[in-house]
């Protein structure tokens, strides 16, 4: 079984490689880590923060927005490529199952997102660390924003699997990827920030709203960082909500998700004909 | 000794079309069986069906004695699809160590398998750059990977030269005489021929026929054809005797049904004086084939 999922990894690992993606991804993440951390800086002397700290708060922004793109443009072709090259009926006669077949592909894609996390973080925290010697109190706040992008990265990968699976063209899974990531990413907290405002202090905005945002792994992902590291909640504007809702909730929530989207991803699998 | 493939009253329909009808098939361990048809025939459903990648609406089939598609089926059946297509970004090397590990073989085995078809200079380049021949046979040397009990082959020489296509069946012997089962389709007739043990002929989504070239042959009862070539002057002479020849340009062509075969050449001989050549042409695959296509109504 492990050999079976290492084997499909590093076959992944290899066209990721060829077709650019690593490289894709590396220097997304370290551009705009970099712009960020030196936009970033620019508020941070009023707030008594050291300056990782607000550059975490900034990156973490960015991580929910970027990290979400980048895992569905990476998964977007993974069933739908292969049904449109004809590579699929093959491999389904080899002795692999197919979650097995999932599951390489997401542990190759997760490692190429983690590496790409880790060189645009990595590049900002340099620049933190070099113009601030206290920025070092922010390590674990960056470390946290490691981990919990990767997770998130995880769900997306997933997600992409299970819309690619829906999808018998590449073209047609990248338009549902790009779909998801607007009403995930974007549509969705301007939905639930129209209704919070209608709603104007009602039971939706105390019993409805904290479960919606859990409910998306996005907005776990933000809420849960904001709320571990209580310095950037200063710089955040959703702090009133994440205050409201326990840190062990939004934990469960993005431990959770990976696993849900492996899940769904492995059902959407099952079903494709080739 | 029992089959490594039994198909019984097979039955597929997509969407109201019948694909299939009560199909009904063995293959024996060392067998080397063609399947022939013609496009849209269900010789590649058929494949499929065996494979486990399309599910059956009724009938029995069991592969290697297992359920096709199972595990155990799929650790000792190999395949290699029409028109096998490859990632283009990655190397020959570089699919079939992927496709090594995935059956749980050792990945030196690589270059070697590599070698076996004629593909050893390529293995570092793209799948990208290669001809459709050499996709083929990077298809080909993952179907031999390991030791297959039963190969599944669609088409498997289409974009092979003819020396190719002479390596292609001489490795296939030696697999059948290690006992794999061995079921292939093809279009190109005469190949199989002189390749295959066994025929088996769909149309339609049904068996139409099935058996040894010779028993096909003897089952169609085509008529035979003979071309005789007169001495100078004689044809008329020959045309006298044999009432039912006609001229063809330079020579003169008898028909007969195969039991007066015999007849009909004694009847010849006693000409022998004004004949100078005589052959003797027993019906062609092609003519089989056609007869046993067109027989349920094609």
């Amino acid at each position: 079984m492990i050999a079976r999922i290492f084997a499909t990894a590093i076959y992944e690992t290899h066209i990721a490689r060829r077709n650019r993606w690593v490289l894709i991804a590396v220097a997304l993440m370290v551009v705009f880590s970099l712009v960020l951390s030196a936009v970033g800086s620019a508020p941070s002397g009023g707030l008594g923060a050291d300056r990782l700290s607000i550059t975490v708060a900034s990156l973490t922004s960015l991580s929910v927005y970027l990290v979400p793109l980048v895992a569905l443009l990476m998964s977007f072709d993974a069933v739908a490529g292969e049904i449109e090259r004809g590579t699929l009926p093959l491999l389904l006669t080899y002795p692999v199952a197919r979650w097995e077949i999932i599951a390489g592909k997401l542990v190759a894609h997760t490692g190429i997102l983690a590496v790409a996390l880790v060189a645009g973080f990595g590049a900002a925290a340099l620049v933190a660390l070099a113009s601030d010697p206290t920025a070092i109190a922010g390590a674990g706040a960056l470390w946290r924003l490691a981990w919990t992008s990767t997770l998130l990265g995880a769900t997306f990968l997933g997600i992409g699997y299970a819309l690619s699976s829906q999808s018998r063209r590449a073209s047609g899974a990248a338009g549902l990827a790009i779909g998801l990531w607007l009403g995930l990413v974007v549509l969705y907290d301007l939905a639930l920030l129209a209704a919070v405002v209608a709603d104007d202090g009602g039971t939706f905005t105390t019993q409805v709203f904290p479960a919606a945002l859990l409910a998306n792994p996005a907005d776990a992902f933000r809420l849960f960082n904001l709320t571990a590291s209580q310095a950037t909640v200063a710089a955040s504007g959703i702090g009133s909500a994440a205050a409201s809702i326990a840190l062990w909730q939004s934990l469960l929530s993005i431990l959770v998700w990976p696993i849900v989207a492996l899940g769904l991803a492995t059902l959407a699998f099952r079903k494709v004909e080739p | 000794m029992t089959s490594t493939l039994t198909i019984s009253h097979l039955t597929k329909a997509f969407g109201g079309v019948q694909a299939l009808s009560d199909v009904s098939l063995n293959v024996a361990p060392g067998e080397r069986v063609a399947l022939l048809g013609h496009n849209g025939a269900g010789k590649s459903t058929l494949m499929k069906i065996i494979l486990g990648l399309i599910a059956v609406d009724s009938g029995e089939i069991a592969v290697c004695g297992s359920a096709p598609g199972s595990a155990v089926a799929r650790a000792k059946v190999a395949y290699l699809p029409e028109n096998a297509t490859f990632h283009s970004a990655l190397t020959g090397l570089e699919h079939i160590t992927f496709y090594l590990r995935v059956r749980g073989e050792p990945v030196s085995e690589a270059m070697p398998l590599l070698d076996k078809v004629g593909l050893g200079h390529a293995a570092q380049r793209r799948i990208g750059t290669y001809s459709k021949g050499m996709r083929q046979r990077v298809g080909l040397a993952q179907a031999l990977i390991g030791h297959p009990s039963l190969l599944v082959l669609d088409e498997p020489t289409s974009g092979l030269d003819p020396v190719s296509r002479r390596d292609f069946y001489e490795l296939l012997d030696g697999l059948a005489a290690e006992g794999a089962a061995i079921l292939l389709s093809s279009h190109a007739l005469t190949e199989v021929e002189a390749r295959t043990d066994r025929l088996l002929i769909l149309s339609g989504g049904r068996m139409v026929a099935e058996g040894s070239l010779h028993d096909l042959r003897r089952e169609a009862a085509l008529p035979v054809s003979m071309h005789i070539t007169a001495i100078n002057g004689y044809d008329t002479d020959i045309l006298a005797a044999l009432p039912n020849a006609i001229r063809v340009g330079d020579s003169l062509h008898v028909t007969c049904t195969q039991d007066e075969k015999l007849q009909t050449l004694a009847h010849v001989a006693t000409l022998k004086s004004k004949v100078a050549d005589i052959d003797v042409i027993p019906p062609s695959l092609e003519d089989i084939y056609s007869y046993f296509s067109r027989r349920d109504g094609q």
